[in-house]
Parts: C-alpha cells; structure tokens; sequence
C-alpha cells in the first residue's frame, strides 16, 4: 500500500473541453510521440504492420453517441487520460511504492524502476486511464508532461503538456486548478465544468467542459421580422427595389 | 513522503529543422527534432502562419511514415506480369535510361502518346512546365476527382474559392456555416477556426449527412439528403431575396448584378452581357440614367433600370436573378422533402442568415479607395462566413452547386469583407486572369502553353480540326467544357479504349490508381493488365513514381522511387498551390532534414534528370547540359518570368527583394533560417474587398501576382457558360454534336440552377446514397501504414443510420451485402444514429490490397476493410440509347463519385470483405512484428 499526500501544493491539470473537441486524435499522436521519446520506456507497438495490433498510449480518444428525446442523435468526442485524482485510488493499491502522487503539483506518476507490472492499479482506476506497456511490463500512464512543463530546455510558452501543444481546436487547457484564480479555473467556473464519475469518490483534477446545447436555433415565428416578404411575386420585389435603390 | 527525483529538464534534442509536413495537403510548419542525426520527435512550428504551433495526427506520426517498412528502396524494374508484383531492383542510370528509350521516340513522332498525370502531386507548377517542355497536351493532376468544382466554380463566380484561395474572417465572424466538410480540406486551420469561433460563442452550423468531425462540434446540425444541397441553398437565396435581405450596394458596386443582358431572341448575341467598344461590360447608371461602363469613375450602376434600344428591352442581370430565384419552386416548402430538412428550418436557417449579416453588421475604422476613385471611410462588416468542401462538390450537379453558395454569399455581402469570407493571396484572380487551355502538339517540341486554364468559351475547347478530343482525358470537350482541371479519372479508361486515341507510355506520380484513386478498382486493374491479339499490354508502357509500396506499384514496369517528405526539397509556390493568409502573402519549402538511406530520389529531381536526358526546354542550357542538377537547384535558379521564380522571398543578388527580383543563390538558406517559410503581409488598408481595392491592386503587382491592375466584377450571371448555351442553340462554327445540344442548353445555365441526378443513378431500384469521407487522422492510404495512425483507424465499417439497420434485421457487427447499378460488395456493418437516415457511408482509402504497403495479408485492413470504389463506375448505367454518359458534372466533368445509389440486405456473417482480391508480392518484404522506438537510447 502506498499513501497519498495529504494535500499538494498545486492541482496541476487538464480542462478538456468536448464542445470543441472534433476528434481529429491530434492529442492522442502527439502524446504518444512525446512519451515515446522522453519519460520512461517508450510506448510501444505490438504486432505493428499486422493483424490485432495495438499499442501503449497514454490518452486515447473515445467517441459516443448521445439520442435525445427529442431532435437529431448527436456525436461526443471524448478524450481521456489520466485525471490526477486527488484521492487516486491506483496510489494507494500500489503494493509497491511506485504510484506515487506528487506533493508539489498533484501529478500522479509511476516510477517506472519499482513497478513490478502487477496491474492492480490499472484495475483500481475506475477510468481506465492506465496501461501496461506490453515490451517492458511495466505501467504507463500520462505523466502530464512532467518533463516538459518545468523543462527548463524549452522556450517558457512550450512549457505545457504536448496535448495541450498541439491541439489544433483549443480544446485543450492546462494550470493549476487548486488556484481559483487561474485561468483554468475561471474557465471551469464559467462553463459548468464536470468532474468525470464523480461518484467514484476519486476527486479527480482533469475537468471536462460539458457541450453547449445543441439544435437550439430558434423557430421561424420568433425571427418572423428577418424574412418579412417586401413582395410576393417579382414585378412587386421590383418595384421594392427600385423604390429601396432611390433611399440608398 | 519519500518521492523519486526526477529529471524535470531532459534534453529536448540536439537540433530543431524546421520544414513544412506533407502528411496531407494542409502544409503545416513542423520543427523536427533530431538526436543523433535521427528524427526523433516531430511538433507544429509556432512561427509558421498555416499551424501556428498546432499539429494534426497525422502530422505528429511523420516519424513513422519517415521509418514505415513500405517505403521503396530503389528504381524497379517488372520481371513479373503485370500485377504480380515481381520486380528487380536496377540503379538510376539504368532507370532513367529505360524511361529516356520509352520516351524519346514517343516525344520525337507523337508527344500526345505520352499520358503524365500527377496525383497527389504538390509541385503542379513544376510537373507541368516538364510536360509543357515535353510537348504533351496530356497532362494534370487529380483536381478532376477530387473538387474541381468547387475550385472551378468559385474562380468562374468570385475569382477565387475555398480552401487555398481563401479563408472565414475568424477575428470577427459570428455565423460560420459548413457545407459538405468531412474531415479534412483545410485541416488545421478550420479546427483552429472553429475553436477560436466557439470560444467566443459564435454559432455553428454544419450541412451534411454525416455528423462526425466538424459536424460534431457544429451547434446546428443539417442532416441534408445528398445532393441536394444547392436546392436548399437556392431556397435560403428565395427567401433572403423575397425579404429584401440582400446588400443591394456590394451588389450593385461589386458584381455583374446591374450589368445588362442583351435582349435579341434568336441572335448569336442573346444572353451575353452588354459591352462597350473595349469589352467593358455596361450598366445604367442611377445618376444620369445613361449607359455607363461599369468601372466608370462616379458610376451608381443601377440593380433596376432596363434599357431600351432597337425597340427591344434590355434588363440587368438582376432582373433575371429575382425572376428565377422568387419562382415558387424555390420555396422552402417546395424543396423540403426532396432536401430533407423541414421548411421551418430552412427559414430558420435564412433567417439567421439575414440576422446576422444585417443587424449584426459592424464598421471597422479603415478607410480605403476602391477602383472606381472612391474613397471610403470604414469598412462594413458583415459577420456571416461559408465554408465547403468536396461533400457539395462530388457530384454531377456540383458545379452548380457550388455556384449556388458562392450566389448566397455575394447577396449577403459577405464576400471580402469584415467577418465574411476572405481570399488569400494570389486570389482574388478572374478566369479571365488565367491561362486558356493549350493543346498544340509539334513533334520533338513544346506544347504552344499551359495544358490547364478557364475556357471562355466553344472557342477556347481542346478539340482537334476534326473536333474530336486533343486530350486523352476529353478535357474541354462538349461533354465537360469547363474542365479547368482535366479527368484523371478517365485517363486510363480512355487509353485502354483507345477513346480518343491510344497512348504508347502512362506516366504517373503519387496516384494510386490501381486501388482508391480510381473508380471501378477492378475494371481499372482488368484494363492495366489486358494484353491485345499479339500479347502486348493495350497501355504499352507505365511508369510510376511513389515513395512507398502502394498498389498501384504492382501495375506499373519502371518505378522511380520517390523520398519521403523529410528528405527532399519541395516548394509551396505561390505559382502553384500556396500556403498564404488572408492578410500574407506566404510559401515555404520543404528540405532534406535528413539523408536518405535509400537509394531514392526526389520525384522532381528524377525528371530535372529526365528532362536533361530528353533535351526538353527548361531542363538544357545552351550547350545541352543539364540545367538544374535537383529539385532544390531549380526551386532557386528557374524564372517564370523575368524576376519571377518559385519562391517569393528572399529574392535579389542581395537577398531584399520579395516577390519579384533576381536569382538568389542562397534562398534555401534564408528559407531555412527564417523557419522553411516566408511571409509578406497585406498593409492594412489593403487587406478586405481585394478584388475592388485600388490598394490591394497595386501591392499585389509589385508582389508579382499580377502583371497590372485587374479589379473585375463578380459573375452572379458566368458569360461563358452562355455562350456554350448559344453554341447549343445553333449559332458559331464550332458547333456541338447534336446528341448534347439538349444537356448542355439546360446544364450551363448562366446563373445556378439545381438538377438531380437520381434517375440517371437508377434510384428507384437502388434507393439510399454512400459516401465516403476521409477520417481526420489519415490522408488516403499513405496513412494506413502508418505503425500509429493504423491503430486509430485499422479497418472501416460500413455506418448504417438506426433505420437501414432496423429494417434489414442488422445488428453491430453483422455483414451487408451492398448493390449498386456497378457492382456489390460484402462487408461489415456498424450503427450510427447521427447519419442522415437514407446514407450510408464509411471511411476512405482504409481497405489495402493484401501485400501492398508492407503490411502482413492478415492485417485488418485488407481483410475486413473495403473500397466503395468497387460500387462505382466511370460511366452511368446504360439507359438505352446506346450512348455512354459519364459519371461526371457535365460542365466540369468532376467525377461524382457522390452520386452513389445502392440498395443493402443482411448477409451471411463472413471472415473478410468481398470482393477480395489475390495478394501481391511486396517488393520491400514485411515490416517489423514489434515496435519499441527510441531515438537515442
């Protein structure tokens, strides 16, 4: 068993916002080429030209349909990794020590040279949000760019999670959500942002931004006045026209 | 608590190369970053104007595109039948020399003989001034299936169209409406735009059938019946019209909407606009109530005012326009079934429209002159901007179509203004400002000038003296007079047919042909393999140039091996297809960021090569040697025009002039320094109502965009497609054969129009449409090899709204038999309720050919994916007058490959789609079972 920190100095995390999110996995690439490259092993491939093959990636993007009662069957994009949580139950069931929540910044991390690969964690995420690489056995999880966001190496305005770089639609927002002030909290705050499964009890950090309503234009008789004919045939539209020409 | 110390600033890489992606056809900046002499990681550049720091997925998985198993490794030349896929590796000098003895004798007796036709090429400037040189009038690129309506519909109406003409005002647009957008068509930049829109709570609205991608996110979702989507814009055009929602000023000032239409029933000039002695067009000015040149300084051109002459009346164009559009057929209760969008909301949608574009109308404090000499203190925003893409373009009512929007978007006024549409430079530029089409073929000489252009005109057609086609492709014929992009799609049929004329050699670059590229996959594979009575293939001889194991490979006898995008020089010319803004002019190049380790070749270098040993003009100097030793030697040495090059930046011995200047050598160098690219801003003042704008005018002569000033008005009314209209009337020498007289008076109608094209696609017995769309995160097959973007898409359903799968008794997962007039196929089906409930569709180019792309036979993608090509034919279904129609627009010929009509039923659960196919044999072998990539372990 391994305990969390009482409390961390920031909750550093993700605002995702799935009104703007199209689903393009640009998110889901660039983690993966970031993550490949730096923190721990990389992501590997498994049967990588061929059949069944799959991957370890660190967020993934699902899409649902949602079918109101009443109007058109709608398409959510759902990106989703690793929320933070600030009571992260695959902290506490690691048997090893190397789940571990950071004190300074609430990122949960795993150290890659303690994970024996037993997989409770990834068993005790109620997200999912956690996978084992399959060529080096132990647990991979989204760091948050933890060696990207201090990455002293990087010009200031680079210094953010690679998701959050690249998306292409702004769906995608980083800061510290303990702090009310911050821009991303002002935003959860504006837009209704939700925890995911908050009946899990896991407190997560990442925060998803809900769709606007959708399919809401107002019906014709509200907006009568914009389309009010000026005639009915066009020997009457010509002569509104010759008379609105003369007041131009 | 006992935490781990870890490294919170790694090494990012040893060196950041800055170049442009080509991992589709948006041409985002990228910083590569390298370690040891590796690609290591690949990110958008923040500096570069298309991406501004973003990237796609495609873009971000370049890195195992640049290390995919399927890239070829050296020349190839058949030692197998064709198709088979036995090849022996040669060296470039045997391959060049092989292509120079095909070549030189086709050059020598009969230049048409050889068919060179690009793809996916982004270097057209480039491949048609080697085909020019060359002497062929037998050469394009895939615009012909892929939207050349759109391009051709938008140059012909405004001077520019979508995508890389131009782009929504995103600062200050508050309605922003999508028509026909999948995925893709411009990339990045829409996903930025609709973000930055949305952030601020701009609305939405999307038109298609599909709800996936930009659809998704659109806060009004039109489930529109395809191919009706000009039905329902001429019906938005009725009621804006009817309610006197139209800027009858921008109409007035800035199109042909008050030009006069002559007035002489049964004469060859009846319908054609009203010019002066100089061919300016008239109108009546509101002032003086004389007849007035239209760019006359001080003139009010008059939307109403008739004129009389010769006992006759002679009324504007707009006249016309309010006679057609406010006929009850446009009502939106008369359309809303055949659309499939209730009245109310076409109303609804019209009245936003006029909402926004009037009451939410705003000035922005810019003065500017316009052509005229009139000064004006602001700018007028109108706030409504229209995107839109192939989904309106693919079909065979798609020119109008597109016309259509381009017609609603001129009576709002939102074209060139504040918050409205705008173009990026070199547009706006009239199809009167293009070249003509050239087909003069002289024997071991040049073609008389460019293959591709806007017809003006019968007299501007491709036809030989005997009037049959002078291109292989029956571009600018009677059957398609506008094909301003010529008919790839056909290219191969007609050869085999020998329709106009047989061909000796097919050349092709980046086109797969023989699988997605095509319709009718497996009649286009019959014809590359059928041999005539004396054993010879009926196309003697195919050359064809990719990076990588495609099928088409297999069908060809020489292959030139291309590089991939990191190892080559490339230029994104403002000649050709440029990456620019609304406010910059802009290009880029692509560099080698690393070396190959193949024995590979740029495909431009390979014909800078061909061309020398061809002797071709532009690729010899004075004493016949080679002229630019690579791709990269002509992007800075060649001129267009004196002082006019591939590049616009950097130019001048000094390196400070930008447009127009002399050679300068060290131009790559100063594109790599400055990030791969180059920007030059519009001035403020300059940047909205470009086609009117004196200031704009004289900045982009200096650019050398142009060679003088050429404001022009708007066709609402395109005079061309009238005088093909008169051509079919009888009048003029070059006359139309008889059996089209009829299709081209009722098609090339001057103002838009709305056709269906059901009944020629057989929809009483073959009821629901299939589409397809291309999925955001891969760009045709070459995404489908890629170790990453194929775990996001590694095969593809068929989607089938909740109705189809209720009435066949289909749940997820089952199999569908799917029938078209064409063909059928058998494949997996999946539900989707967001779909319009009569279509079906499915991802493209997912479907591989077992052994192609150096992917296992057991992969997902050649075993359970599936091409709808195999459902579409070239030619309609007969319908009993011996004739064969094309399944194409009859005024641009684009393949309309949306057209699509099937009927389904459940099939027994099966292993893999059919119709399968016998596997072929990979000339670079398998790739690797597991990946575990690191780049400087």
């Amino acid at each position: 068993m391994t305990t969390l920190p009482a409390q961390t100095e920031k909750k550093l995390g993700l605002v995702i916002d799935l009104d703007t999110c199209v689903g393009c996995h640009a998110c889901v690439i660039s983690c993966k080429g970031w993550n490949t490259e730096n923190y721990g092993a990389p992501l590997s491939d498994q049967n990588a030209y061929g059949a069944d093959n799959s991957g370890t990636f660190l967020n993934r993007v699902h899409s649902f349909e949602v079918q109101p009662d009443d109007g058109a069957a709608q398409l959510i994009h759902f990106p989703k990794s690793c929320l933070h949580c600030e009571d992260a139950p695959c902290v506490t069931v690691c048997p090893t020590g190397a789940s571990y929540k950071r004190v300074e910044d609430g990122i949960v991390l795993v150290n890659e040279s303690n994970c024996i690969g037993c997989g409770l964690c990834a068993w005790a995420c109620p997200y999912g949000a956690r996978e084992l690489d399959q060529a080096e056995g132990v647990m991979k999880k989204c760091t948050l760019c933890v060696d990207r966001i201090y990455n002293e190496n990087l010009p200031e305005e680079d210094r953010q999670p690679a998701c959050v770089r690249t998306c292409p639609a702004g769906a995608r927002h980083f800061g510290d959500l303990g702090d009310a002030t911050s821009d991303v909290s002002k935003l959860v705050a504006e837009r209704g942002g939700m925890d995911l499964m908050p009946e899990q009890g896991t407190k997560p950090v990442n925060q998803y931004l809900p769709p606007r309503p959708k399919d809401d234009m107002p019906e014709f008789d509200v907006l009568a006045p914009f389309l009010a004919p000026v005639a009915e045939e066009p020997k009457g539209f010509l002569s509104w026209l010759d008379k609105t020409l003369e007041k131009l | 608590m006992n935490q781990p110390v870890i490294d919170l600033s790694p090494k990012v890489s040893d060196e950041v190369r800055k170049t442009t992606c080509y991992m589709c056809a948006c041409r985002c900046g990228i910083n590569v970053h390298m370690k040891e002499g590796k690609v290591a990681y690949i990110e958008g550049n923040k500096d570069h104007p298309v991406n501004q720091g973003v990237l796609c997925a495609k873009g971000s998985a370049g890195i195992m595109q640049v290390n995919a198993p399927s890239r070829l490794r050296a020349p190839l030349k058949r030692v197998g039948p064709r198709g088979s896929g036995e090849f022996e590796e040669i060296s470039w000098d045997e391959a060049l020399q092989i292509a120079t003895d095909w070549l030189e004798p086709v050059r020598r007796d009969n230049p048409e003989k050889l068919a060179f036709f690009t793809g996916r090429d982004q270097s057209q400037s480039f491949t048609s001034f080697w085909a020019q040189g060359f002497g062929t009038p037998n050469y394009a690129a895939h615009g012909g299936f892929c939207s050349v309506n759109m391009a051709a519909a938008g140059i012909y109406t405004m001077g520019g169209a979508f995508w890389e003409f131009g782009q929504p005002d995103w600062d200050h647009t508050k309605l922003f409406m999508l028509f026909g957008v999948a995925e893709d068509h411009d990339s990045n930049p829409i996903k930025m735009g609709i973000g930055k829109i949305k952030a601020r709570g701009a609305r939405v609205i999307g038109v298609n059938p599909i709800r996936t991608g930009y659809n998704a996110v659109a806060d009004d979702w039109v489930g529109i019946t395809p191919g009706t989507d000009g039905l329902f814009i001429l019906a938005m055009v009725h009621c804006l019209m009817k309610a006197g929602k139209i800027d009858l000023h921008y109409l007035a000032q800035y199109t042909n909407a008050p030009v006069l239409v002559i007035n002489n029933p049964g004469q060859a000039d009846h319908g054609l606009l009203m010019r002066d002695e100089h061919g300016k067009e008239l109108v009546v000015d509101r002032a003086t109530g004389k007849l007035t040149r239209f760019d006359q300084p001080g003139v009010k051109p008059d939307l109403a005012a008739t004129y009389e002459k010769d006992g006759r009346t002679h009324r504007p164009v707009f006249h016309q326009m309010a006679e057609m559009y406010l006929d009850d057929q446009y009502t939106p209760e008369a359309v809303a079934e055949r659309c499939g969008i209730p009245a109310k909301r076409i109303r609804a949608i019209a009245a936003e429209l006029a909402r926004v574009a009037f009451e939410e109308a705003f000035e922005l404090d810019q003065s500017w002159t316009d052509f005229r000499g009139e000064k004006h203190d602001k700018m007028i925003g109108r706030p409504v901007s229209f995107h839109s893409m192939r989904g309106i373009s693919a079909h065979a009512n798609g020119f109008q179509t597109c016309r259509a929007l381009h017609m609603l978007q001129i009576i709002l006024g939102t074209v060139e203004v504040p918050g409205g549409f705008r173009f990026k430079p070199p547009y706006p530029k009239p199809a009167t400002a293009h070249p003509k089409p050239h087909v003069g073929v002289t024997p071991g000489a040049a073609l008389n000038g460019p293959h591709l252009g806007f017809v003006q005109g019968p007299d501007d057609l491709a036809l030989k003296d005997d009037g049959t086609p002078a291109r292989i492709d029956k571009a600018f014929t009677w059957e398609n007079p506008m094909s301003s992009h010529g008919l790839m799609h056909m290219v191969i049929s007609n050869a085999y047919a020998g329709d106009p004329y047989k061909i000796d050699v097919l050349f092709m670059y980046m086109a797969n042909m023989s699988w997605n590229s095509s319709m009718n996959t497996r009649g286009v594979i019959d014809m590359l393999t059928d041999k005539d009575d004396s054993g010879n293939y009926v196309i003697p001889k195919i050359i064809y140039s990719d990076a990588y194991s495609s099928e088409m490979v297999a069908y060809a006898d020489l292959i030139l091996p291309d590089t991939t995008y990191l190892e080559r020089h490339d230029c994104i010319s403002l000649l050709d297809r440029p990456i620019c803004e609304a406010d910059a002019a802009a290009d880029a190049i692509r560099w080698p960021v690393i070396e190959p380790d193949r024995d590979v070749k740029g495909f431009q270098s390979a014909l800078c090569d061909l061309g020398a040993k061809l002797n071709l003009p532009g690729f010899v100097n004075e004493d016949g040697s080679q002229k630019y030793a690579d791709y990269g030697d002509y992007i800075v040495n060649h001129e267009r025009r004196p002082g006019i090059g591939p590049l616009a930046g950097w130019r001048g011995g000094d390196g400070t002039s930008v447009g127009r200047g002399e050679v300068n050598p060290n131009q790559l160098e100063k594109y790599i320094e400055n990030g791969g690219f180059f920007v030059e801003h519009i001035p403020a003042g300059s940047n909205y109502y470009k086609p009117w704008n004196a200031a704009y005018q004289d900045w982009a002569v200096g650019m050398g965009l142009y060679d003088k000033p050429m404001p022009y008005l708007f066709s609402l009314y395109v005079e061309p497609m009238r005088r093909f209209q008169l051509a079919a009337e009888g009048h003029g020498d070059r006359q139309p054969p008889d059996h089209l007289r009829a299709r081209i008076s009722e098609k090339m109608s001057p103002l838009p129009i709305w056709y269906s094209s059901e009944e020629e696609n057989k929809a009483e017995e073959f009821p629901i449409t299939a589409l397809t769309q291309r999925p955001m995160a891969m760009y045709h097959s070459w995404g489908s090899q890629n170790a990453w973007l194929r775990q996001l898409h590694g095969h593809n359903p068929l989607y089938l709204p909740t109705r189809l799968m209720r009435e066949n008794g289909l749940s997820d997962g089952d199999w569908a038999r799917v029938t078209s007039p064409h063909g059928e196929i058998t494949v997996p089906v999946l539900e989707m309720a967001a779909l319009n409930e009569n279509t079906i569709w499915t991802w493209n180019a997912i479907g591989k050919r077992k052994g192609a792309w150096a992917l296992e036979e057991n992969a997902p993608e050649a075993t359970r994916g599936f091409l709808l090509n195999h459902l579409i034919h070239e030619l309609l279904p007969p319908k009993g007058d011996g004739l064969r129609w094309a399944n194409s627009d009859p005024i641009t010929g684009q393949a309309a490959w949306f057209d699509l009509k099937v009927r389904i039923e459940k099939a027994a659960p099966a292993t893999e789609s059919q119709p399968g196919f016998a596997p072929i044999k990979s000339p670079v072998g398998h790739g690797p079972k597991d990946l575990t990539w690191k780049v400087g372990k």
